[in-house]
Formats: C-alpha cells, structure tokens, sequence
C-alpha cells in the first residue's frame, strides 16, 4: 500500500550563527539579526517521509505555521520533492505556545487524513520537544518519538527503531501515527537541480499582497491564477479555513506565561593548568563531575 | 553547514563579472524552450538565477555530504569483485546517489533529455566545487562529456536511449580510448571492430588505464579499417557493460583512489557506431578530449583549493618563534603565491569555458537552417576565429592549472613542514591526487605541443590585442604597459623559433607557452580589476572571528594583477631570451650528456 504523510516543519532563528546582536536587552531573541533556516531535525523528518514515498509511494505534504517568510522553507520542501504544502498564516495565531501550535496544527493535519505524520523531535530555538507528542494527542493517535529508523511498514502496522540515548528500543504500533525524528535518522538530500528551477516562484497569496504593496501595478488576482495554473501557488489557510476554535488559539490558548526572563552572562574567573597524567587528568574530570559541569 | 560555492569570493565574483547572460542566450537559443520544459528559463536573468542556485545546491552538498568522505574513500578505494565486477568506495557510491538525486548529472544535456542545458561555465565552476570534496568523484561527476559526445555525434534512436538515463544519474559512461601501445598516440590503437554477416559491429581487444571502465556505458575506439594505419581507420562505438566485457584488473594508484581505473578485455563484444565510421579519433575523440581537458583544469582548481585553504589555515594558527609563521616573509609569500596562481588559473578556465561556449553556441547557429542566412552567415565568420582561441586556450588552461594545482599542493606540505607529510592532514591526499592532473587527457608536454601552434601560428597574437582592446580601469594603466612589451618579447621569440624550424618550436614550446599564458592571465586580471561588480570581500585580521573590516573586491583585483603583471615581466624578458639562445645542445648532445642507458635495480 502506499501512504500519505504530512510534515510538519518551522522556520527558526539559526542558533548557531550567533552574533553579539542575537538577543535583544529584555532577553528575549533578536530574530532580525539571525537568518531564519528550516529547522534541522524537520529536514531528518522531511527526508524520512520522501524516502517512505520513494519506497512505497503516496505523496508528502508539508505543513508549516509562522509568519509570510515561513513560505521560504515551504519552497526549500518543494525543491527537496514534496508534493504539496500549506502555510498556515493568521496574525490570531501569534503568541501561541506549544499547545496553541499543536491544536492549530493538529486542526489542519486531521483536514489532510494522513497515515503518518512526522516532525523533527524538537525546533533548536525553543527545544521543547513538546509539539510533536501535543499534536498526536490531539489527534489521539499514536507516537513514536525520537525516531531513528522505520525498519517496517507493513499494512497499516509500523515497526520503529527510537533512539533512547544510550541504546534503543524497537516499538511496533497501528497507523495513523506520529513520529518524532531526530538527526541521526538520516541524511537529508538537498534540493534536486530541476525542482530548483521549477519551484524558485512558488508563492503564496499573502507573498504576493506584500509585493502588491510595494508595487501598485501587481494585479494579485491575476499573479495567483497564473501561478495556480503552473501549479505553483502556495496553499495557505488560516483559522476559519481550519475551522479552529479560537479560545484554543493565540494568547488565549495558551496557558504558559512568561514569568521572567534573565540573561547569564558566563565571565572566565580563572584559569588552571593540569598536568598531562594519569591522575591529574582523572582528578579534573573527577571535578568536573563534581561541579555537573559534565555528567 | 559549508557551501563550497558560497564560501569561495573569487568564484562569486566571476559568476557576475563575466556576462551569464550572454552564454544563457547562446544555450537557450534565444530562449526558445521556456514553457515546453520547467528547465528552461524565460529570460537571461532567470537563467542566471537559475546557475546560482543550482550551485549554492551542490556547494552544499559539496561541502555537508562529500568532503567528509573524501578521507574514507581515499582509504579505502575501489574493489575488484570475484565475478568480475568493481565495487566503488562507500563514499563514493553515496555522493554518486546524492548527486543523482540533486539532478546534477546532466548538466550541460539539453533539456529534451532531461539535462540542465547550463553552459560549459557554469560546469566548470560546479566540477571545481564537486573536486574540491573529493578529487577522485570528479572523475565520474565529470564524464559528462561522453553523454554531451554522444549528443553531438549519436543518431537520434543511440540518444534517446542513453541520453535521459545520464541525465538522471541511473547510467556512468567511460571513454575508452588507451591501450598497452596507445597511450598519448592513440593513432596506434588496435582493438579491433568488425561486423558480421549482417552488419552488426563487435569489439575484440584490451584496452587499459580506463577511469571508470565499469561503467554502465562505454564509448571505445576502435580500427573499424583494419588495412588503415593510423588515425582515419579509427572509429568510435558505443557498448553496454555485459558478460563480454571483462574488467581484468583494477590500477593500484598513488591518487584518485575513489575512481577505478580499470583494463578492460573485450571479448566480441556487441556494439553500436557513433556518427560516422573512420571519424573516431579525428573527430568525436578529439572533440571528447577537449572537454575532458577543461574538466581536468577545473578539477586541477577544486585541489589547489582545497590545499590552499589547509596551508592559509596551518600559516595563521601554527605559531613558532613567538608568532604565527605567516609572520615570515618565506611562508607568507608562499601562501600569496598560491592564491595569486588560483586566481589567474581560475580566470584562464572561465575564460576559455566562455570561449568554448560561444563556440558551441554559434555552431549551433550556423547549423540551424530556421536561422536566417545572414546570422547563419555571421556566426560562420566569427566561429573561424573563436575556434582557433578555443582550440589554444583549451590546452593551456589544463596545462597552466594542472601544474599549478602540483606546485600548490607540494608548497601547502610545505607550509605544514612535519605535520603535512603525515596521513593526518589532508593535503598528502591533495598531493597525491593533484599528480595526475598534468598526466591523463594529454600530458602537459602535449598540451604545450597543441597550445604552441597557436602561439606561433597567428591566434594568440590576434587574440592578445583583442585583449589589448578591451576597456580598461585607468587604474592598470602601468600593468597595460609591461603587458604591452611583453607581447612585444612573445613576437620577437616567435619569429625566432618560426626560423628556427618545428623541431626548435617544440623545444621550448614551454618557455612560448608560459610567456602566452602569462600575458592572458595579466589582461584578464587587468580586467577584473577594471570590473563593474560592487563587491566588497572580508580582510585577514589577527582575530579568529574577524574583524568584519571589508575592501571593494576591484581594489583586492588591482593588487593581485599588479603583484602577478610585475613578477611575471623579468621572467617573461628570461624565457624570451632563452627561447633565442638558439641552444640546441637537447638535439645535439644528448647521447653525450644523457649518456648510456642504465641497469635499473
């Protein structure tokens, strides 16, 4: 048989170009001077689900909720072979937390009827890994998280191999499910040359309103139809397209509330030299240890 | 996350100082496919679009998936199977997928076969990438140019069935060409084609040093006219990899590990004519070889890059006498050095890459009968000129960047000092994988032996004051001038040599050819200072993360053109005199001074 999966996947803030202008002075992230990437562990997700569709067929679509630049990582999934994607834009959206997002998401996986969904184990500027499982049980379908390998597929039954740090289990469940993929999964593949070519003018409608604004001579009716017709306009819903309850959405879906923020600044104290034996090499880890600066 | 494309200035700013439009135009005919193929771009600036992204796409994959292999696969090479079949190294095997899947592997294919139609340029620049990760990938990643002879010559039915399996990656080809007794003669090749009753041709014979010959697809040349000596009793077939076609045995290598070089036992085996018979060697090998000697000089560039970037990394960090060791005047002139050969190596492949697609392009032109008599007709004058630069500047950029990417890599273990002759540094890969370069698709002494006729023989004199004529910033002036006289040295040691006989030109054809290339190089670089490209390039400080402090890319130009014209003028003014020494002790004394031949062992 063949199976339909939709990716879930977020745009983040690439932590690890770090700059000195990369948090603002209340603590909170200066996404301005940080380049917005596909989150890695979505890429692991998005590659497990092309390499299900190659294996057994069905398509892959990919669903990301975020601001008009979130299209940018729908079109990088474009390019890397998937068969649909949707952005899931409404400003009643902003300032959800991790449950918000997983009832908004959880809304437009259940319009789609897939028999897994995937998503990266967690986004490397919240690390919460709480989105994932929140969506499944939404969905009140089963999870796999941390998945490092799906050894079988076989009817409506799936065998997955979840990494638990230092070993691993081999878990069988039904169909529909949940996986969590984490980035020892696989390698994602990189944009194919020809899906490059086609897809670079992928957009979607609130792209191009914003164009529209720049440049008064855009007919926006006009570039979707043409778009639409080359099969390169971007679906995009919002809340009342999902049908979304909206006391669940927004600020008002979500119940954590920032209490504090405080910003650590690490400052070198002092420095100390350890001689190159046996036993003083093992007393400093011995410290270390101590300290939980390792362990 | 690396990007060898994004990552390398030098080659960004090449991608918009040199006019991608104009090739698009030339490849898409105007843009002639836009809506039959979702390929094919609707105008120049989406064609260029187009370069830049599938590029930035294999610097990535490049860098993230490739290089991190590349000692792997140096390690472990390829094996010789007991049924007779070659096993690539893991790593090889994997980027050859990953490569497959990118849609990378018809690049210069027109669209209708499922290739990119990217002009020769854009390849180039994607094989420096590719064997910047790994040396020996490239010689599979840059066969591309048996499809692109199978395109040019193959009839129609041959091209559909093989062109669109290149294209997807699902086939490698080899171009079997060397034997035991043919090596740079292919004249005297032996293995023998003949047909049977019905016409159909087979392959009898041993062919040997054939890189890739597992491959899925052959291209072998063969004496289809067994009374005709010599070349025009050469033709080219095509044969499928079967159980008549035997690898007999897999070449242990100082490099290149990851590509196989196979001998290879035809055992009659079946195949097809490509084109015309009697055409093989004069014709489709020679056109073959062309664009395989471009694809060395790039792949020559990715090693000197590679090795480049190991010494600049080692001379900044490695501190010895209270300093870091670029503080010496010996290794910091050696590291400039290099870069300075990288550059102008990389303006001399750009351009001749340029060169062979105007070339192609107008060819294209003047065979095309929906043309009008008049472009058909101009195309026909300027492709006589455009030829003979072509058929110069091939050989002398795999020649110049060949030996180059050796002096690069043997001076980058150099600047390690200990640490670089041990197996825990990359560049006694480089070193070793860089050998080749001056040996396979033409040694550089054959390189010399093509590229000099056109010294001599009236194209690099006309196409030096093209050269001459250019706009120029006001700016290089000075650099113009010593250019100016050394083309004045160049034509006194041609006519020189021109009395002096043919067997006097091939003599030091290496001191004319350097004297051309250094001349080329200098107006290219004069050219690149002179350039409109607002760009502005990161300098070296003393701290790791860096200053962020940035110079406009046309200033950085300017020097590196003054430091390469102005070294360059004495030694110039040297080879121009020993070219009109009029020495010939080589053909005169060489029983005497080369004296008897010795025991070896």
């Amino acid at each position: 048989m063949t199976y339909n999966c939709v990716v879930l996947a977020k745009q983040v803030p690439d932590t690890k170009r770090i700059t000195g202008q990369a948090m603002n002075e209340d603590g909170t992230v200066n996404r301005a001077a940080l380049p917005a990437i596909f989150n890695p562990e979505d890429l692991n997700a998005l590659e497990m689900a092309l390499q299900i569709k190659e294996q057994y067929g069905g398509k892959v679509t990919v669903i990301t909720m975020g601001l008009p630049a979130a299209a940018e990582i729908l079109r990088q999934s474009l390019y890397r072979g998937a068969d649909g994607v949707i952005l899931i834009t409404d400003k009643r959206c902003a300032a959800s937390d991790t449950l918000a997002t997983s009832y908004i998401l959880s809304c437009a996986v259940r319009k789609l009827n897939p028999d897994i969904v995937l998503c990266g184990r967690q986004a490397i500027d919240g690390d919460t890994a709480q989105v994932g499982p929140q969506v499944a049980e939404k969905l009140g379908v089963p999870q796999i998280t941390y998945t490092e390998q799906i050894l079988t597929l076989n009817g409506k039954t799936i065998t997955a191999r979840r990494s638990i740090g230092n070993g691993w289990q081999e878990v069988r469940t039904k169909l529909p499910v949940l996986l969590t993929v984490v980035d020892t999964a696989n390698e994602p593949r990189i944009p194919a040359a020809k899906r490059l070519m086609k897809y670079k003018a992928a957009r979607c409608r609130i792209e191009i309103e914003a164009m529209a604004k720049q440049d008064p001579s855009i007919d926006v009716e006009a570039v979707c139809k043409q778009l639409e017709q080359k099969g390169l306009l971007i679906r995009q819903w919002d809340l009342d397209v999902l049908g979304a309850d909206l006391k669940w959405c927004g600020r008002d879906g979500s119940p954590t509330k920032v209490h504090r923020i405080q910003s650590v600044v690490l400052t070198t104290k002092e420095t100390k030299s350890v001689e190159p034996t046996q036993e003083a090499i093992e007393a400093m880890i011995h410290e270390l240890i101590v300290d939980h600066t390792i362990g | 996350m690396g990007n060898f494309y994004r990552d390398n200035d030098d080659i960004q700013f090449l991608m918009k100082h040199i006019d991608l439009g104009e090739l698009a135009n030339f490849m898409e005919r105007g843009f002639r496919f836009a809506g039959r193929f979702d390929t094919a771009p609707a105008n120049a600036q989406e064609a260029v679009t187009n370069y830049d992204l599938v590029l930035d796409a294999l610097g990535r994959l490049s860098a993230d998936f490739i290089a991190p292999r590349s000692e792997g696969i140096d390690r472990q090479g390829s094996t010789l199977l007991e049924n007779g079949t070659v096993k690539y190294a893991d790593g090889i095997a994997e980027s050859l997928q990953a490569l497959a899947k990118a849609d990378v592997m018809g690049f210069t294919l027109p669209h209708e076969y499922g290739g990119l139609n990217f002009p020769n340029l854009v390849y180039s620049a994607a094989i420096e990438i590719v064997s910047r990760a790994d040396a020996s990938l490239m010689n599979l990643f840059g066969l591309q140019g048996i499809a692109e002879t199978i395109n040019f010559f193959a009839d129609e039915e041959i091209k559909r069935q093989y062109l669109p399996q290149f294209a997807a990656g699902k086939v490698t080809g080899a171009m079997v060409l060397t034997e035991p007794d043919a090596g740079s003669d292919l004249q005297a090749c032996k293995l023998r084609a003949f047909q049977d009753a019905q016409g159909n041709w087979y392959l009898h014979g041993v062919k040997r040093f054939i890189t890739n010959g597992c491959g899925e697809v052959l291209l072998v040349l063969a004496r289809s006219e067994p009374d005709r000596s010599g070349g025009l009793g050469l033709s080219l077939f095509l044969c499928e990899r079967g159980p008549t076609v035997r690898v007999r045995r897999l070449e242990d290598k100082l490099g290149i590990h990851g590509s196989p070089t196979c001998e290879l036992f035809f055992d009659n085996t079946p195949c097809r004519l490509i084109g015309e018979r009697q055409r093989g060697l004069v014709t489709y090998v020679m056109s073959l070889m062309n664009g395989a000697r471009i694809g060395i000089a790039a792949q020559s560039m990715g090693i000197a890059e590679a090795a480049y970037r190991i010494a600049r990394d080692y001379a900044h960090s490695r501190k010895q006498f209270g300093g870091p060791i670029e503080k010496l005047p010996a290794v910091r002139d050696m590291v400039i050095e290099m870069k300075t050969q990288i550059e102008a190596g990389r303006a001399l492949l750009y351009e001749t890459s340029r060169i062979v697609d105007h070339e192609v392009g107008l060819t294209k032109i003047s065979e095309d009968p929906t043309e009008s008599p008049e472009a058909q007709k101009e195309a026909k004058q300027r492709l006589r000129t455009i030829k003979r630069v072509a058929a110069m500047l091939t050989p002398m950029s795999k020649y110049y960047c060949s030996e180059m990417c050796n002096r690069v890599a043997y001076d980058t273990i150099q600047v390690l000092g200990g640490s670089g002759y041990m197996r825990d540094y990359a560049c006694e890969r480089l070193a070793r994988d860089a050998r080749i370069t001056t040996i396979y698709e033409g040694t550089s002494q054959l390189q010399i032996v093509a590229a000099v006729r056109g010294v001599c023989g009236g194209a690099c004199e006309k196409y030096l004051a093209e050269l001459a004529a250019l706009p120029y910033a006001d700016s290089v002036r000075d650099l113009l001038d010593l250019l100016a006289e050394g083309t004045q040295q160049l034509f006194k040691a041609v006519a020189f040599v021109k009395e002096a006989g043919v067997d006097y030109m091939d003599l030091f054809g290496r001191q004319l050819v350097d004297i051309a290339i250094a001349l080329i190089n200098g107006y290219l670089l004069c050219g690149q200072a002179s350039s409109r490209v607002q760009m502005q390039v990161p300098i070296a400080d003393d701290t790791t993360n860096g200053s962020g402090k940035t110079v406009p890319m046309a200033e950085r130009k300017l020097m590196l053109a003054r430091r390469y014209i102005t070294r360059n003028a004495p030694k110039i003014r040297a080879w121009a005199e020993e070219v009109c020494s009029g020495d010939k002790s080589t053909f005169k004394e060489y029983e005497v001074l080369a004296g008897p031949v010795p025991e070896l062992g």
